[in-house]
């Protein structure tokens, strides 16, 4: 067993006893299999009990370890040491989010965007069981299989620099989620979304800047939801307004 | 779904088509009026620019892409701080490429 | 039971610098992007400054094209081409991720999809530059 140490400079923050965060150096054993979390984690079980955050599965499928590694939005996870070692590593909660204690941050905002976009199936009217199943061809599941990955994790709000400048912004996930739900040929649901998604704190806010894209750990691509959405709702907008009949 | 239906797809639309315009046709023109002309390889006397068709191009080529450049730079001022401003920007942003759409249209019919 | 979330008045609220676009390369080419917008207004009222002195007579117009013969000029439309080449290209990539161009189940790969826009980019240009040559008088 080497004796290889790496060091974690870690955001600490307590609620009510600081003002602003400060930064916590930490020595921890350097293995090269091990990522960043189970850094924490032996941070946690064996030098500072004190130290919060938030993980789950430790396999990238939860999205709930998402956290700034050296200035990048990462599921810790998935953030081997071995990519940062011998440098120093700075572990900070998700930019963009109010700060509750150490790594972990206030979601409410973004939970509050996701339910405004009603992320289920609406129906004009469900389907008895009796009359059996939705059938999708491969060709209409296509249409929207990517963005159903999303685990949520956040790291695309956090990349993105308008939802830190716009905190009004609803968002690349709650956008992408949905663009999901509009694009499933089982959904009924546009009409209800448009106000949100099309709405002026929705795709409008985008100026495609393509971060959301790049840190996301699913592949989902928020980007092209977001930019296929400003599509739908201009060509929504050009025919509501040219052709005013068959409107609900 | 009546309310406060924004007027954004307008903008971006007209945005969308500044673009297409300026990223297929503004190159040319640059090596054309800004390099081929000034410095002698081509000469111009100007009298394309009269025939009607080839104003309808202009009017096409010049005005679209005003739009563009509001759209994308009255967001960038906003990206840059300027938002506690961004009535008066955005005034000067559209309102600018709406002036310079006129004053297109002016000039197009004078020459 | 939903849980009564977390005490609002305590939570550290972190601030956005307006220099946020310089702290990283992709925030700050994001910021090149856009601001070449303003390259391709200003060469185009240029171009337009240029059609109006026809109106003003043959001599005006000759004077005109002198002018942007000097150094001055030459090094302004070296930069907008620079950035407007940059514009297009771009927005050529921008496109690449909205477009989706489908063959059955297969999607036309957006480098392919990409290739396409810069072909069709450099025959525009060509036949403008053989329509002007051959038109121009």
């Amino acid at each position: 067993m080497s004796d290889e140490k790496v060091t974690l400079k870690v955001t600490r923050y307590r609620p009510g006893l600081d003002v602003v965060p400060t930064m916590q150096s930490y020595t921890v054993p350097y293995r090269s299999d091990w990522v960043v979390l189970d850094a924490l984690n032996y941070i946690k079980d064996q030098v500072d009990g004190t130290l919060s955050y938030r993980w789950s599965c430790r396999m990238g499928v939860c999205g709930s370890c998402g956290m700034m590694v050296n200035n990048v939005p990462m599921l810790t996870c998935a953030a081997f040491l071995r990519d940062y070692y011998p440098g120093e590593i700075r572990v900070e909660p998700l930019v963009n989010f109010p700060v509750i204690r150490d790594l972990v941050i206030d979601m409410s905002d973004f939970m509050t965007k996701l339910k405004s976009v009603k992320p289920w199936m609406i129906r004009d009217s469900e389907k008895p069981v009796s009359e059996g199943e939705y059938l999708q061809t491969p060709e209409q599941l296509d249409a929207y299989q990517q963005f159903t990955q999303c685990i949520n994790c956040m790291l695309c709000y956090s990349a993105c620099p308008v939802y830190g400048l716009e905190p009004e912004f609803l968002g690349p996930a709650a956008i992408a989620l949905g663009y999901r739900y509009n694009m499933d040929s089982r959904d009924q649901g546009n009409k209800e979304r448009e106000s949100v998604i099309g709405g002026h704190d929705g795709v409008w806010q985008c100026t495609f800047i393509g971060e959301c894209t790049e840190v996301c750990p699913k592949h989902v691509d928020p980007a092209a939801a977001i930019q296929r959405s400003k599509v739908n709702s201009t060509k929504e907008w050009f025919t509501s307004l040219l052709l005013p009949w068959g409107q609900r | 779904m009546a309310g406060n239906k924004t007027c954004e797809p307008f903008w971006w639309a007209l945005f969308s088509a500044g673009g297409v315009v300026a990223a297929f046709l503004v190159p040319i023109h640059i090596v054309l009026v800004g390099f081929a002309v000034p410095l002698g390889w081509i000469s111009d006397t100007g009298v394309l620019y009269q025939h009607w068709w080839v104003k309808a191009y202009l009017f096409v080529l010049i005005s679209l892409p005003l739009y563009h450049w509001a759209h994308r730079f009255y967001f960038a001022l906003n990206d840059m701080g300027l938002k506690p401003i961004r009535k008066p920007l955005a005034v000067f942003c559209y309102g600018g490429a709406v002036v310079g759409t006129f004053a297109t249209i002016w000039i197009l019919l004078r020459v | 039971m939903i849980s009564p979330g977390p005490d609002k008045s305590k939570l550290y609220y972190p601030t956005m610098p307006a220099t946020w676009w310089l702290r990283r390369r992709s925030y700050f080419l994001f910021m090149v992007r856009e601001l070449s917008s303003v390259f391709i207004a200003i060469f185009l009222i240029v171009f337009l400054v240029q059609i109006y002195q026809l109106s003003e007579g043959q001599q005006s117009y000759t004077a005109f094209i002198q002018k942007l013969g000097s150094p001055g000029w030459i090094t302004f439309h070296v930069v907008a081409l620079f950035f407007a080449i940059y514009h297009t290209l771009t927005w050529f990539q921008s496109s690449s991720v909205v477009l989706q161009i489908k063959i059955g189940r297969q999607e036309i790969p957006r480098p392919v999809v990409m290739g396409i826009h810069i072909g069709a980019w450099i025959v525009a240009s060509a036949v403008i530059l053989v329509l002007f040559i051959l038109l121009r008088s």
